[in-house]
């Protein structure tokens, strides 16, 4: 059985590590599009900081883990895929045949529609080759201009104010990360950013950018200029999969796979950032591009590749960022749902927050600023739909009491 | 025989020995808020409950470390967190569904119960036995792990 995995993120490499183990005579080949051993994007900030060198982004430590897992890397892009033939094609003539084929190819970094986006000094930050740039170029007193402050936008800011750099965040809508943070939350962010000398402009997108005598210039709406040496594009990401236009798998946002996680096609699966699978809470497919949901995939993927079933039951969305050292949360219904309850703490002078979200007597979302400790248990209260009883009413009148209510409701410790 | 912590709430006073104990094993000081064994108190029922890592089969932050910095001491059946390799990034604090891996702030990775390479302080320092390390098969941990595999929505086949 030849296997064939485009893509050599996490879910990629997962997948081809559990190939091995559930089919050991299996032919496994993994398509890496970037040079280099398979690494982790989530790793870049901290290599931005200084914190590890670039060998602390490897998903694997071993050098000859791969070899060793007769897992072949094979360094190219997917082009095309040709489903009749069962082969994928990288370019320049080549092709590669498979028997069954897993698309794990993430997202890219999007891309903005205003003029002066392709000019030199304007950058991504999304791939370790991104990441050497920017550490080649901020310097103490560079003045970068960044585009976007999702969660990109805002996991990279300490690296970049870590090298001494002069930054500026231009933000689109009202609110810095907007999809996983309410306005409160994302209120508290900004405050903090402004008073670790961020200058936050929200409601602005840039016109168009220009370049005069190697200085970038870029246009804001109201008529000013604001002189850079780097603007850091940060506007989100899109799920990488212009290469299957004409193959015949169904596409939504994502390729569309069922609880194997099969395509429209049989014998092509795919999992991870460009997978649009189930998510638990809400029953609707959808993308879920976090690291926890791309190895779950990748392994179920995997598992059916090799003929063994199993059966993904769903997902959901919930994230950890931490913005200049301010560490954020965020789990599934964080905006809560209609009918349902929230309840909530501040301390604004100390960055703490903690929201929760209802529906009945579970919870089903929350939201957390300066809180760390026992985050995890939101994930387990939330997928284990677990009735709270007498400790929902505790929860609306102190939601600092998540642990106890956890223990009670999870553990029957109470 | 492999062992495993068990914790029998009923007998926990709440003396915080046991973080104490985790807090001088691990930092050579008493700072219980570093403890990896935490005891929460439930003021309604009068109730003390330890409460730390199972070293679940699922090892969900094992799967979702993004860098391989956890890893199984074949020897105890531990999660471990190689420190030089984490970098901090947190994903494994909300992937456990139990919370108990959690971040330190002031060493920038994340932390979670080892067993003190089979010697755990914390069941040490215990001066009624609410903490005790004995054979897996005694456990009352196995609650929690048949609670695990309830909410565990993928579970690992392979």
């Amino acid at each position: 059985m030849r296997h064939l995995i485009i893509g050599s993120g996490p879910a990629g490499v997962v997948a081809a590590e559990t190939l091995r183990k559930a089919d050991p005579a299996a032919e496994i080949t993994l398509l890496c599009g970037e040079a280099g051993p398979p690494y982790s994007r989530m790793a870049i900030p901290y290599l931005l900081k200084g914190g590890i060198a670039e060998a602390g982004t490897h998903l694997r430590k071993d050098a000859d883990h791969y070899s060793r897992l007769r897992i072949q890397l094979v360094q190219a892009r997917a082009q095309s895929v040709d489903t009749a033939n069962r082969t994928v094609s990288v370019g320049a003539g080549k092709s590669l045949p498979y028997d069954r084929l897993l698309i794990a190819t993430g997202s890219r970094p999007s891309v903005e529609r205003i003029p002066g986006i392709e000019l030199p000094g304007v950058h991504h930050c999304w791939t370790l080759e991104d990441a050497r740039t920017i550490l080649a170029k901020a310097r103490p007193g560079t003045r970068i201009v960044q585009m976007g402050a999702g969660f990109v936008g805002c996991i990279i800011m300490e690296g970049l104010l870590s090298r001494g750099v002069n930054l500026t965040i231009l933000v689109r809508s009202g609110y810095m990360v907007r999809r996983m943070m309410n306005p409160t939350a994302s209120g508290l962010l900004r405050r903090w950013c402004e008073a670790k000398g961020v200058r936050i402009l929200t409601h602005t997108q840039p016109k168009g950018i220009t370049s005069e005598g190697g200085v970038l210039q870029v246009a804001l709406p109201d008529g000013s200029i604001l002189p850079a040496d780097m603007y850091l594009s940060v506007v989100g990401v899109d799920p990488n999969l212009g290469f299957l236009g004409g193959s015949g798998i169904e596409l939504g946002q994502g390729v569309l796979v069922d609880a194997t996680m099969q395509s429209s096609l049989p014998g092509i699966y795919a999992a991870g950032d460009v997978a649009e699978a189930n998510d638990c809470l809400t029953g609707k497919r959808q993308i879920n591009a976090i690291q926890p949901n791309a190895v779950d995939q990748g392994r179920i993927a995997a598992l059916n590749m090799a003929g063994r079933p199993a059966r993904f039951k769903g997902s959901f969305v919930f994230n950890v960022l931490t913005t200049v050292g301010l560490v954020s949360s965020s789990f599934g219904e964080w905006q809560g749902v209609p009918g349902g309850e929230s309840t909530e703490v501040l301390d604004e002078a100390r960055y703490r927050y903690l929201n929760l979200q209802f529906e009945g007597d579970r919870l089903v979302g929350a939201n957390t600023v300066g809180f760390t400790d026992h985050v995890g248990a939101l994930r387990g209260l939330i997928e284990g739909r677990l009735p709270l009883g007498v400790w929902k009413q505790r929860l609306m009148d102190d939601p600092t009491q998540i642990m106890q209510a956890y223990l009670a409701a999870a553990h029957s410790m109470a | 025989m492999q062992k495993s912590l068990q914790i029998d709430p009923n007998k926990c006073t709440g003396c915080l020995q046991c973080e104490m104990a985790c807090s001088w094993e691990n930092y050579r000081s008493f700072t219980i808020a570093k403890s990896r064994i935490k005891v929460f108190s439930f003021h309604h029922e009068g109730r003390f409950v330890p409460y730390t890592c199972t070293q679940c089969d699922e090892a969900w932050c094992m799967t979702a470390c993004p860098v391989d910095a956890i890893q199984l001491d074949p020897v105890t059946g531990a999660k471990i967190v190689l420190d030089p390799t984490c970098v901090g990034c947190k994903v494994c604090t909300i992937a456990c569904p139990f919370g108990t891996i959690n971040y330190v702030a002031q060493t920038g990775k994340v932390q979670k119960c080892d067993l003190c390479d089979g010697a755990p302080a914390c069941a040490k320092a215990c001066p009624t036995a609410a903490i005790t390390y004995v054979d897996s098969d005694w456990t009352g941990f196995e609650k929690m792990r048949q609670w695990a595999g309830k909410t565990d929505t993928n579970p690992a086949t392979v």
